[in-house]
């Protein structure tokens, strides 16, 4: 398969980036995206060029490492699939593939295709934890959990960290990946203490660090690789406003309704 | 010859541990402020011990080379994470798993400390519990377990097909909880190059930033790595892409003894390769072995498509020779089953390189909805990767590097022969043996970096409490950085045509045929020679755009690599002196008639320690004597 890439370059943060346009050939179907771009980047090498930078670890879809902004979709095309799953089979030969890094106030570019996450890092110092200290935990199944609960609590807590939501959404929100962890702690009966100054702590870090808010165009679930449910937003708000706290901050965080 | 003294206490085995800690050193709550700890890696080791540590009021540094420290490799385990709780009252107990684990590893781990891991188990699970990972549970709300390969009990928790994911979130939560109240740095996307010994003792590491090329220089009174296992070296392999064994290797080369590195576990159910391109494997768990059966055609070159295939022109080859535990044999003997096909000629594929793993029958009885209730994840996994529905046409698969059992030589303390080094979960050797079981890893990570390092290094640490801090400014920081910096203008002066990942694919392939599920002398010996042949290659024609000042993907990989050499060429050389078949170590000229690992207790029932002797040098090997006084050997029989 032959495709015409174009591929946002960018040498690092201080300076300005654009596209540049790069012809592919000899692309097998079987390729993996990324094994597509390790192609180009060889060829890039072997010819005196230097190579486009993206983040990738795993390469099977569970680091959260990987994400690219392809042909305007966060991951590409395919629904709950990141980048490092997609493969080259899902294209068209002789396609134009336009290739871009998360785009957001709060993901700053680093180089080529590469952003700064640190943000989501932060989110999760302020309150994405239930506080037990080593060996002071009691028998396992001295807490039942019911088992509703706890696939909930399994199905929220499946985000990998990506960032592919934020790049989704207009307005660059950063609910999902923050609802989904408050969402498994206020879920089982382990991390209902300290509930309240959770939802708090991370909402309040969530907006300093410049994310927008919600207006509710469900562009996160749709994009989101693995799936995670709009619902549990609901479920933050939910706890962020029996929180006592809550009442002191201005109604940003609700949903438009 | 230094004697290596593995500290194993006295004691009968069950009570070793207890009285052990019983009669460790302390530091008070006041000197342990004063006393600065460095972890290398964020894994479910590193982030446990690092989180533990802080807990205990260390003042801790942490690093990793990703961006954060969620995405440290422990999360793509699939399966689960063993425990002898004995929750399904099926006369599960520490004794059991660690009997388990002793076999499982063909005789060459040593009892103490399996016996301990096996004994920390249950406790890991309650902080896991405790901290809120969502294991798989029964309608009454308490934890369910499922059975893995190679035993005979029900003792695995996991979540879904996702174990070390949540594992992982579960350690990085508490890390996240220690980095919020100051006990704990972390210092993400840092490659770690060298480590700083001053006095004999481990004080510090160089690291370069990988945003902006510097090396930095960190000090503290004791160093633990934790920086996972090093099966990139095959370059096809389930591991992350980032995986390598630098940090390892660089403890290597100031003294630490690495042991059995050619002990390496193959797994048997990965997806082939596809394309030229391809620089991953990934892995389709071992509890589809559960439901599927593995054949090949009987037919030599038969390419027909697999559903055209009929019944009695297939051979399902593991249930003919293997009755007694059909598909559910160990990895090692899985693995080289599938090869021996292969090699013959059976294969299937346009590769040949690869044997069906087939759900007809299963589905056949259960129903599709069943099986997709079990594996839906995998088999979803499946068909995104290769476009294939494994519920209509069998899964193609293949062995795939997966698992180091080989790793630092440290002590009954998880203490290298480095003073203030220590080594826990994949990086270390101490638990697996010659093989490990499924599910086990995930629980000697977590035991280690939990429950046993913190009170093993406060013992140590208990000395260091009039030292101070340690100057980064001394000769040995200087010396180390000098080193990595010259190593760093090394690489970048080549100057030549070929990019690094061709060289990692060459020298992945030499070490897969030399030195992977079957080895001999004549191979091993040839391995090291077209090591040698290609490292020179390297050395004169790669090629690093950019320069060592700035984000530089192409460098870091390029350092990886340039140990790996060195680092398969170590593997050669144990494999060599290992005159016997063990585990995953299997040499042609050790097996039975039947084509089975052959042991030979009498001359190897030990760990091969290797010691670095400089440059060019050949490097020495200890031995340390394994003593069985719990555990009769036994050939391992699976017919
Ligand atoms: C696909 C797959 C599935 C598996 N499934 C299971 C399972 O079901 N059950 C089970 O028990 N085991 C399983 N295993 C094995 C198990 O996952 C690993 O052995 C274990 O997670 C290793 O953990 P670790 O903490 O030692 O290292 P890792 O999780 O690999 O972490 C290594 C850390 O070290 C850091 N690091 C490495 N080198 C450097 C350096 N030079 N400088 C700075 N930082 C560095 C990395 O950034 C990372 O943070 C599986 C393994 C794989 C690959
Ligand atoms: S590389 Fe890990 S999710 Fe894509």
């Amino acid at each position: 398969m032959d495709f015409k890439l174009k591929i946002w370059r960018q040498k690092n943060a201080r300076e300005k980036g654009g596209f540049r346009t790069y012809p592919i050939n000899d692309v097998s179907p079987e390729m993996s995206f990324l094994e597509m771009l390790d192609y180009l980047n060889k060829q890039i090498i072997e010819s005196g060029g230097e190579p486009v930078t993206f983040e990738h670890d795993c390469r099977e879809g569970i680091c959260g490492s990987c994400g690219l902004f392809i042909n305007g979709r966060p991951h590409g095309p395919m629904r709950r699939t990141t980048t490092c799953e997609l493969h080259m089979r899902e294209f068209t030969d002789g396609d134009t593939i336009v290739i871009e890094p998360w785009r957001s106030k709060a993901f700053p570019i680093i180089k080529d295709l590469v952003v700064d996450r640190s943000s989501f890092e932060r989110i999760m110092h302020a309150g994405g934890f239930i506080s037990v200290d080593t060996g002071s935990a009691p028998e396992s199944n001295s807490l039942p959990v019911s088992k509703n609960n706890s696939d909930k609590a399994f199905d929220a807590a499946a985000c990998i960290g990506c960032g592919a939501c934020v790049a989704a959404c207009k307005n660059s929100s950063a609910m999902l990946f923050a609802a989904a962890k408050i969402a498994q702690y206020a879920l089982v009966t382990q991390g209902k203490a300290e509930a309240k100054e959770r939802v708090d702590k991370m909402v309040r870090q969530m907006d300093a660090e410049g994310f927008g808010y919600c207006s509710n165009t469900y562009g996160c679930e749709f994009d989101c690789p693995k799936g995670i449910s709009i619902d549990f937003i609901a479920l933050m708000n939910r706890e962020f406003f029996s929180s006592k706290v809550c009442r002191q901050i201005p109604g940003r965080y609700t949903r438009k309704v | 010859m230094q004697k290596l003294d593995s500290k194993i206490p006295d004691g009968p085995l069950a009570e070793k541990w207890k009285n052990y800690k019983a009669g460790l050193r302390l530091v008070s709550p006041a000197n342990k402020k004063k006393i600065e700890i460095i972890v290398v890696g964020t894994g479910l080791a590193g982030s446990a011990a690092a989180s533990s540590l802080g807990e205990l009021g260390y003042k801790v540094k942490v690093f990793c080379f990703q961006d954060s420290p969620r995405r440290a490799h422990s999360v793509a385990a699939q399966g689960g994470i063993n425990a002898a709780k004995n929750y399904r009252n099926d006369n599960d107990s520490v004794y059991r798993l660690f009997h388990d684990m002793i076999k499982g590893g063909d005789y060459r781990a040593r009892e103490a400390n399996v016996y301990r891991a096996a004994e920390v188990s249950n406790d890991v699970i309650d902080h896991f519990t405790a901290l809120g990972v969502p294991f798989a549970r029964d309608y009454g709300g308490t934890l369910d377990t499922r059975s893995f390969g190679g035993v005979q009990v029900s003792r695995t928790f996991y979540a879904r097909g996702q174990t070390g994911q949540q594992c992982l979130l579960g350690t990085y939560s508490s890390l996240n909880r220690q980095i919020a109240k100051g006990t704990v740095k972390m210092y993400p996307r840092r490659d770690m190059l060298d480590i700083v010994v001053i006095n004999g003792k481990a004080r510090g590491i160089i690291t370069r930033n990988l945003l902006t090329g510097q090396l930095e220089r960190h000090s503290a009174h004791a160093v633990v790595l934790a920086t996972g296992g090093y099966g990139t070296v095959f370059y096809l392999s389930t591991l992350g892409l980032g995986s390598n064994a630098t940090a390892a290797w660089s403890a290597f080369k100031k003294g630490a003894l690495f042991a059995n590195p050619s002990f390496i576990q193959i797994h048997p159910t990965s997806i082939p390769v596809l394309n030229d391109y391809q620089c991953k494997l990934t892995l389709m768990s071992e509890s589809l072995r559960n439901d599927g059966r593995v054949w090949v055609p009987k037919k030599k070159g038969d390419k027909r498509h697999p559903t055209e295939i009929p019944e009695e022109e297939r051979d399902y080859y593991l249930e003919r020779r293997y009755p007694a535990f059909g598909n559910l044999v160990p990895r090692d003997v899985a693995s080289r089953a599938a090869k021996e096909r292969c090699d013959a000629g059976y294969g299937a594929g346009d590769s040949g390189l690869s044997v069906y793993l087939d759900f007809k029958d299963a589905i056949g009885k259960q129903g599709e909805d069943k099986i997709r209730d079990k594996y839906g994840n995998l088999f979803e996994m499946y068909e995104k990767i290769t476009g294939i529905n494994p519920y209509r046409q069998p899964m193609r698969i293949y062995p795939a590097g997966h698992y180091t059992m080989g790793g630092l030589w440290v002590d009954y303390n998880l203490m290298t022969t480095i003073p203030g080094l220590f080594a826990i979960g994949e990086s270390n050797f101490s638990d697996h043996g010659a093989n490990r079981l499924g599910a086990s890893s995930l629980m000697q990570c977590c035991g280690d970096g939990y429950f046993i390092l913190p009170n093993t290094l406060s013992d140590y640490l208990a000395d260091d409490i009039r030292t101070g801090k340690i100057p980064v400014d001394e000769k040995a920081f200087e010396e180390a950085e000098e080193n990595v910096s010259e190593r760093i203008k090394q690489i970048m002066s080549v100057e030549g045509k070929q990019t690094i990942s061709s060289f990692h694919k060459r020298l992945g392939k030499i070490m897969w045929d030399h030195c992977g599920m079957k080895r001999d002398s004549e191979g091993l010996k040839k391995g090291l020679e077209l090591l040698d042949q290609l490292e020179e290659e390297f050395w004169a024609d790669i090629r690093i755009p950019g320069s060592e000042g700035e984000l530089n993907q192409e460098l870091e990989k390029a350092l990886k690599v340039a140990d790996f050499f060195e680092v398969g060429r170590l593997m050669c050389e144990d494999a060599l002196q290992r005159e016997e078949s063990c585990g995953a170590h299997f040499r042609e000229e050790h097996q039975t008639e039947t084509g089975e690992a052959k042991r030979d207790d009498k001359n190897f029932a030990y760990v091969g320690a290797w010691e670095y002797r400089g440059k060019g040098e050949k490097p020495g090997l200890h031995k340390e004597e394994l003593k069985f006084e719990y555990v009769e050997l036994k050939e391992r029989s699976y017919k």
